[in-house]
Formats: C-alpha cells, sequence, structure tokens
C-alpha cells in the first residue's frame, strides 16, 4: 500500500516519462489482483479478505527474494510484534508440546473454529527420535535444546522465531505463529518446553 | 528454503550428521514401502468404475434439452476425446475464453444439454452435478492416458493467463502467509511423509500436473484437478477459490505449461 502512495504523489510528468514496459507490468499486475478478487469467496472461518495482501506478504511473493535492505527493513518491522511472556517463564509441559508439534489442523475453512490449531511442526521438521514420519521444508529440529543449551539468548530467540519467523528472514516459510494467533501463549510454552526439556524426546533417546 | 537461523543452522546440521544411521534409513524404509504399495495400487485403479459410469453419462440424454454429450467439442472438434485433455487448457473461440477441462464441460452441459452451470458450481465436492462432472472428467482423461501434455503458449489469451498462473503461484496470502511455492517451490521436499512436487520444474510439473485428475486411496474418492487445486487453497489458509474460477483456471495454464512435452498418465492414483 506504501508503494501505491508514493506512487501516487510522484508528477504526472514523470509517470508519463516511465518507461512503455513499466507500464505494462503495472496494467498487467492490475488485472492479475482483479482476478484474484473475482476468484475468491468467504467460507466458514476463511473470510474472502483472507486474500488482501500484508505488505511483506507481498515484498515476498516473487521468483526471487526482495533485496538485502528490504528484507532488513521487513524484519526490523516484524521484530517490534514480538511478544514475550509477561509472566517470564518460557516452559510449559513438553508431552502437551508434543501434541501439538503433531497436531497439523486449524484455520482451513473446514475447520469450525479458529481456536485450538496444531502447530503443524511435522509438516515441515524432524523433532523427536522416534517420530520419523516428518516433513523436511525446514531444518531438523533434532536434539534442539541438547546441542544450544538453555541461554537467556536462546531461549528468547526461540520464542522470537516461533511467535514471528519473519522478523529473523523476511520472507521465512514458517508461519507467524504468535503474531498471527494461530497459536496461544500457552501451547507455544509447552512447544518451548518439548524443544528444550532435557526430558522430552526432541533431546532425549 | 532452508531457514537462515545464521548460527543455529550449521549447529543443527552437525547434530543431524552425528545422528544419521539411527534416523535417515527408518525414514527412507518408510518411503520405500509407501512407494512399493502405491506401485501395488496401480494395478487396479478403481478410476476405471468413475470412467465407465461418465461414458454412461457422456451418452445419455439428459437436462431441459434432452441431449447427449456426444457433440461436445473439448479442442480437437465435435465428439473428439481421444488426446484432447492433454490438450487442455485452451483457448475457445466460441466463448472468448481459457478453460479448463470441467469449465469446457460445463460450457457443452449449457448449451447442448440446457444445464446451468451454476448447478455445477454450487454443488459440493462430489455430489449432485458435481458428482456427475468427476465421472465425466473420469472418462475424458482416461482418453489421454500415455499422451502427451500440449498447450500453446504462444496464443496471447494462454500467454497472458500463464503470466497470471505464475503470479497466482507465487502469491502469499492468509494467516499462515503460504503460496504455492511454499511447499512446491524447492527441490526434494517433504510434509510429514509426502513426497512435494517442485513445480517450478518441468520434472516436477508432469509428475504433479501429469497425474491429476486422480483416484485418492485413502478416501476412496476419485478427484478432479478443480478438486486438488481447491484442497491445496484449503491447506495454505487462504479464502476458498471459487469452481472454476480464472485463478484456477490461470494455475491449470501455468501447470501445464510447465509440463508441456511430457508424458500424461491419467488418471492417476494417489494415497
Amino acid at each position: 500500500m506504501k508503494k501505491i502512495s508514493t506512487l501516487a504523489a510522484l508528477p504526472v510528468a514523470l509517470l508519463l516519462a516511465l518507461p512503455a514496459a513499466h507500464a505494462a507490468d503495472e496494467d498487467a499486475y492490475a488485472e492479475f489482483k482483479a482476478m484474484m478478487d473475482r476468484s475468491f469467496k468467504t467460507t466458514g472461518i476463511a473470510p474472502k479478505h483472507r486474500m488482501y495482501q500484508l505488505d511483506f506478504q507481498k515484498a515476498c511473493s516473487q521468483e526471487k527474494q526482495p533485496s538485502k535492505a528490504e528484507m532488513a527493513r521487513i524484519e526490523a518491522e516484524q521484530m517490534k510484534t514480538i511478544r514475550y511472556p509477561a509472566d517470564g517463564k518460557y516452559f510449559g509441559d513438553w508431552k502437551q508440546g508434543e501434541k501439538i508439534a503433531l497436531d497439523g489442523r486449524g484455520l482451513t475453512w473446514t475447520d469450525k473454529t479458529p481456536l485450538n490449531n496444531g502447530g503443524g511442526c511435522y509438516n515441515c521438521h524432524q523433532l523427536s527420535h522416534h517420530e520419523i514420519s516428518y516433513g523436511t521444508i525446514g531444518p531438523s529440529l533434532l536434539e534442539y535444546g541438547k546441542a544450544r543449551g538453555n541461554t537467556e539468548e536462546i531461549i528468547k530467540y526461540t520464542w522470537g522465531k516461533i511467535y514471528n519467523a519473519k522478523a529473523f528472514n523476511a520472507c521465512s516459510n514458517m508461519p507467524r505463529n504468535g503474531d498471527a494467533e494461530i497459536l496461544t501463549e500457552q501451547q507455544m510454552k509447552h512447544l518451548m518446553a518439548f524443544l528444550f526439556d532435557p526430558a522430552s524426546p526432541v533431546n532425549k533417546k | 528454503m532452508t531457514e537462515p537461523t545464521k548460527y543455529a543452522l550449521p549447529v543443527a546440521v552437525a547434530t543431524l550428521l552425528a545422528l544419521v544411521p539411527l534416523t535417515a534409513p527408518a525414514a527412507d524404509k518408510m518411503m520405500e514401502a509407501i512407494n512399493e504399495y502405491r506401485e501395488l495400487l496401480a494395478d487396479g485403479n478403481p478410476s476405471e468404475l468413475v470412467a465407465a459410469q461418465g461414458e454412461e453419462l457422456w451418452k445419455t440424454r439428459r437436462g431441459p434439452k434432452n441431449a447427449t454429450l456426444e457433440q461436445c467439442d473439448l479442442g480437437l472438434g465435435p465428439g473428439v476425446i481421444k488426446g484432447a485433455s492433454a490438450q487442455l487448457p485452451r483457448f475457445f473461440k466460441d466463448t472468448g475464453k481459457v478453460q479448463d477441462l470441467e469449465t469446457r464441460l460445463m460450457t457443452c452441459m449449457e448449451t447442448l444439454q440446457g444445464i446451468e452451470p451454476q448447478a455445477v458450481i454450487k454443488a459440493g465436492w462430489l455430489k449432485g452435478e458435481r458428482e456427475n462432472m468427476a465421472a465425466l472428467v473420469a472418462y475424458v482423461v482416461t482418453e489421454s492416458n500415455g499422451h502427451k501434455v500440449k498447450v500453446d503458449l504462444k496464443h496471447p489469451a494462454m500467454k497472458k493467463m500463464y503470466d497470471m498462473g505464475k503470479l497466482a503461484f507465487y502469491y502469499r496470502a492468509g494467516p499462515m502467509d503460504f503460496s504455492c511455492a511454499t511447499c512446491h517451490g524447492d527441490e526434494g521436499k517433504r510434509i510429514r511423509m509426502q513426497e512435494l512436487p517442485d513445480l517450478r520444474t518441468h520434472e516436477g510439473a508432469i509428475a504433479g500436473w501429469g497425474s491429476w485428475p486422480a483416484y485418492r486411496v485413502s478416501n476412496g474418492q476419485f478427484w478432479t484437478m478443480q478438486h486438488r487445486l481447491n484442497d491445496c487453497y484449503r491447506q495454505q489458509r487462504t479464502a476458498e477459490p471459487i469452481y472454476g474460477s480464472d485463478v484456477t483456471i490461470a494455475l491449470s495454464v501455468y501447470l501445464a505449461g510447465k509440463a508441456n512435452g511430457g508424458k500424461v498418465v491419467t488418471p492417476g492414483i494417489k494415497r
């Protein structure tokens, strides 16, 4: 949206001076947006406005990543969204965390409620020693806590990554679990325990 | 695609290497078993039953005009089915639109039989006219099995749809920020145990586009390409694409364009 307002502020003469190819791109993009607008509808808990992009979603919707400067700008913006636990407690119950990691349900138009979502962690990550049905879109997190220790720095980093991965990599494939209200603070605490607890199968064979 | 977590990743890689002998072979064995299972399934593809129903429907007088679909033009002339779906989507002069198999069949149902497109668009999956559509699709795509994907990207309307399809493929939206490319934009990735075709490449596109529509063993259902794309969007957590809408046609042209020249294996058989 910011781009549009900047463009509108340009003198008309300058707009006319733009290369024809650029103007054609703008036309094609406007046509694309119109196509998207007429192609989707609200169903159940999934409203049509889900198709309207946030700024960073738009910037990350290309074959190539945005420029380094743009990535850094997005990351700084997203960093501001992270809320750390008000009570200063980062860890819940790893057994509940494991269930959340395995559960990939939630937020589709066939789900009854936008609440009680799974974390879907196993869709993309290897996590525990015993679960072999794991995806590979994200890196393996096997022995996460054992390998990294439990310094305040790594704990806060991990919380932030779960809360809003875009703060660390603007175009990350990982959802913003906290910022987009996919998971609750308590659910994220359970996931933290699953990752860090020495008794969790992530760390213990 | 790998998350550049800066310092965390090298540690994860080192840890993984140390543990590879224990974990990776277990996953590989599981994949092998799944692939063997799929091969066994392919011997008796239940799509044949759906296709037989479709053939009967094709030749049955239906709708307000009490007509069959035998004069339906899928792009190779009235009544020509052999190889027709391998060359879809295509631009049709009579409608002035690029159409995929399902939207083209809707046109035939409307013009020949007088069946309103809304009867298909508004029905649920595998219900009413949408169920009839699935049967017709199974029949038609069986007649393209073994043919090569051949879509004409030089036609200006097709070229435009291809470009729109590419934009749609990378379009991130919704509460999880996903696009098609999130899962299908890298080589050799999986969700859980499900291998994902890299749809940016010819090989990936023919593996994906070329093996749908398909029979899904897990739920015992025959799924059309519209059904497949709809469920991709459901899992992306976006809003729902309208049946036969332009975004579904654009994505189909993009995938078929990438798959051009590859061999079609339809109906496919899936887990």
